[in-house]
């Protein structure tokens, strides 16, 4: 009776390979017994059985390639046929309460049983569920293109490709603008291209939320000319706001790994370490280089690794990998005297700074009086799935209270 | 390859299969010293005489009746309608006598005849001269329908009606007729029962017969040109017997299928096509199988609003952005 489908042995598993059958087909069954090697995209896992019976089928031979949940053999019981565990879902179903229904002579037909209980058919093409069964995948989620929604052979999935057909948006009508005469038609650069669609794809699948906080950047002005004045006499490069300001957020990350995360599907993945993408201008588009392990360097360290990765940015210097690994990501536009923003999620983080200019304005201090304050505006929007309002808060107020004590930095 | 009016065409067929076989004979209102009511005979009375080219009196009935009559003596009468809307007063001759004679007489009987002319819209000639009756004689079991889309086609086609031993109904076009194309000097015979791909085509099947198809042809262009969808026509050629293997061909490619018919939709040939194409190749469907009829009335008397009665190309294309 049983089927056996291809068991999910990873949270990244969509398709496991039959590396190799241990029982062949005829063979008897005990519970416990390994049936087949399955390799799935980390390693090769034994695949017990839970059943006992005789191996009348197997549908997918050695090294043959199956969707996670798609059926890979068949077990049957004493007594049992194929053409009986084909049926046996919807008489197991049924259960004990179909003898009763059956000895009170109810003749209505038994409610049918649907293949998707509870949610809506599938609108697709006689074609499209062809194909579908064909490749062994699912139309569930699969968005169709056809007239009225309709499922049609262009949209079913390729086998494996399982989540993405879900997450395939719907053919949105383009937005483009045609040039007219007198306009300059600028051809994409690839740094264009990507922004473009890593953004849109951001801002189309990330439920941003945004938080605004204002700070009182008078103590980290006062240290920083104490530091820039003894760097001067030593001779060393002066130290920026943002250099602060990236401190700050690496140890206040450190301190909320619910803000230093990714959505990943089926979990949220919280990182071991703070690697702060850096938003830098460059000619012709931005890029964000990352500074690793930053909750782990010093001041020094990080103003060292900004310039360096500011300067080879803009000489278009970067390797591949300095892009890549951002856990959460800081863009500064203060030097354009911008007093606040909100940026745009850096997919896949959850979490992205947009820090303002420090202004010099009234303020009302502790004692109610009306004095001068020196004050900075830091954004923050996050991925409403991973981060809720509340731990966005948190994680500002942690950042607040570093950067207006920038003594709790020293340790 | 001269070009060849379709008339002529026909013309041609007549005076072959005259030569080759004695039996043959061309019976109907005018068309012997008259040349025919729209010329499809001209000079083959005078060139083959009264015994082979023979005018009768206006009563279809009567004619076709002795035709009937004399294919089971052994003759091979070709009988002209000068519309095929006509045939309704000799029904019975058509459907009861030619259409069961050899099932009625267990095989001993059988009835070689040919029943032709003009079945179309389009002429103005008001609702009794205008009906496109193949769908009405191919729901007869016994009974053969041919339409030709081309002048190569009703050459063909009609040689191969003469020598079948089943009475075969041919229908032509008075839109037609006039028109030319590439039709060989030497002698050809198209068999009933084989479609003709008229243009390869990847994306969808426009299906029909008879005139039908020159308007999906064009339909065809303007959708390669402008929509950019490559469409396949499929010219049925032969209602009765139908090449169903070349339909389910087609929609197998394609996954996709209007069909284009100036029989009105209900009832239709198009309807029975549908029908096929649903039972037998539901699974390769992309979409619902759409048709191009003519409009569900008499036929319209107004010259401004016949044509739009019939399939066009404009009906045709919309019908196949609705479903591409």
């Amino acid at each position: 009776m049983p089927i056996i489908t291809m068991p999910k042995l990873s949270d990244t598993m969509t398709e496991g390979t039959i590396a190799r059958w241990r029982k062949k087909k005829g063979d008897t069954i005990k519970f416990g017994d390994i049936l087949a090697e399955v390799e799935t995209d980390k390693a090769t896992m034994e695949m017990e059985a839970f059943d006992e019976g005789v191996l009348a089928e197997i549908y997918v031979p050695d090294g043959g390639k199956a969707p996670v949940g798609s059926k890979i053999a068949l077990i049957l019981g004493d007594g049992e046929t194929a053409e009986s565990a084909s049926e046996a879902p919807a008489k197991a179903e049924a259960g004990a309460a179909a003898k009763p229904a059956a000895a009170a002579k109810d003749d209505r037909p038994a409610a049918p049983v649907t293949s998707s209980a509870g949610g809506s058919r599938i609108k697709a093409s006689p074609l499209a569920r062809k194909i579908a069964a064909e490749r062994g995948v699912s139309l569930e989620g699969v968005v169709g293109t056809g007239p009225g929604g309709r499922i049609i052979a262009r949209d079913v999935p390729e086998k494996g490709a399982a989540p993405a057909a879900a997450s395939a948006a719907p053919a949105a009508p383009k937005i483009e603008a045609k040039a007219g005469e007198g306009d300059t038609k600028v051809p994409l650069t690839n740094m264009r291209r990507v922004i473009a669609e890593r953004l849109l794809a951001s801002k189309q699948q990330n439920p941003h939320f945004y938080l605004s906080i204002e700070v009182d950047a008078g103590p980290l002005m006062r240290i920083r000319k104490e530091l820039n004045s003894a760097n001067e006499s030593a001779g060393l490069p002066k130290l920026t706001v943002n250099d602060f300001v990236l401190l700050a957020v690496s140890r206040a990350a450190a301190q909320h790994p619910y803000v230093n995360a990714s959505w990943g599907g089926d979990s949220i993945i919280q990182f071991g370490s703070v690697n702060i993408s850096v938003a830098v201008a460059v000619e012709d588009g931005l890029v964000t280089p990352v500074i690793r392990n930053a909750d782990k360097l010093s001041l020094k360290e990080i103003s060292a690794a900004v310039k360096d990765l500011a300067k080879r940015a803009r000489d278009k210097k970067l390797k591949p990998e300095e892009f890549a690994g951002g856990t959460i990501t800081v863009s500064n536009l203060g030097a354009y005297g911008i007093e606040q923003f909100y940026a745009i999620i850096n997919p896949p983080q959850a979490a992205i700074l947009a820090v303002g200019a420090i202004v010099r304005k009234p303020v009302v201090n502790a004692k109610g009086e009306i004095v001068v304050g020196e004050r900075m505006n830091i954004s923050l929007s996050g991925d409403h799935r991973v981060v809720d309002g509340a731990v966005g808060a948190d994680f500002l107020a942690t950042l607040r209270r570093l950067v207006e004590n920038p003594a709790l930095m020293l340790f | 390859m001269p070009l060849l009016a379709y008339r002529d065409a026909l013309n041609q067929a007549f005076a072959e299969e005259i030569e080759r076989d004695p039996n043959v004979v061309l019976i109907g209102e005018e068309v012997a010293q008259y040349d025919g009511a729209y010329k499809v005979t001209r000079g083959l009375w005078k060139k083959y005489g009264d015994k082979r080219v023979v005018d009768t009196p206006i009563s279809e009935a009567a004619f076709i009746g002795m035709g009937i009559g004399a294919s089971m003596l052994g003759l091979r009468p070709v009988i002209e309608l000068m519309f095929w809307s006509f045939a309704t007063v000799a029904y019975d001759q058509i459907v009861n006598n030619a259409g069961q004679i050899r099932y009625m007489s267990g095989g001993l009987i059988n009835c070689p005849i040919v029943i032709r002319g003009p079945a179309n819209g389009g002429t103005n000639v008001g609702a009794t001269h205008s009906h496109t009756p193949e769908n009405w004689l191919a729901a007869i079991p016994g009974l053969k329908v041919v339409c030709a889309a081309t002048a190569y086609d009703a050459k063909g086609l009609m040689k191969t009606a003469i020598r079948d031993n089943d009475p075969v109904m041919f229908m032509e076009n008075t839109l037609l007729y006039g028109e030319e194309w590439e039709v060989p000097e030497e002698e050809y015979l198209i068999p009933l029962g084989v479609a003709d791909v008229k243009r390869e085509g990847t994306d969808i099947s426009l299906i029909g017969h008879g005139r039908a198809i020159l308007t999906a042809l064009k339909a065809a262009e303007v959708l390669a040109a402008e929509h950019d969808i490559n469409a396949e026509v499929v010219d049925l050629r032969s209602i009765r017997p139908l090449d169903e293997e070349a339909i389910l061909n087609s929609v197998r490619k394609t996954h996709r299928a209007v069909l284009v018919d100036e029989n009105k939709a209900f009832c239709g040939v198009s309807a029975q096509i549908s029908s096929i194409i649903m039972e037998k190749a539901f699974d390769d469907l992309d979409a619902p199988v759409g048709r191009v009829c003519s409009l569900d009335a008499p036929a319209i008397y107004s010259p401004a609003l016949e044509p739009l009665q019939l399939p066009t190309v404009d009906r045709i294309i919309r019908k196949v952005k609705e479903i591409c």
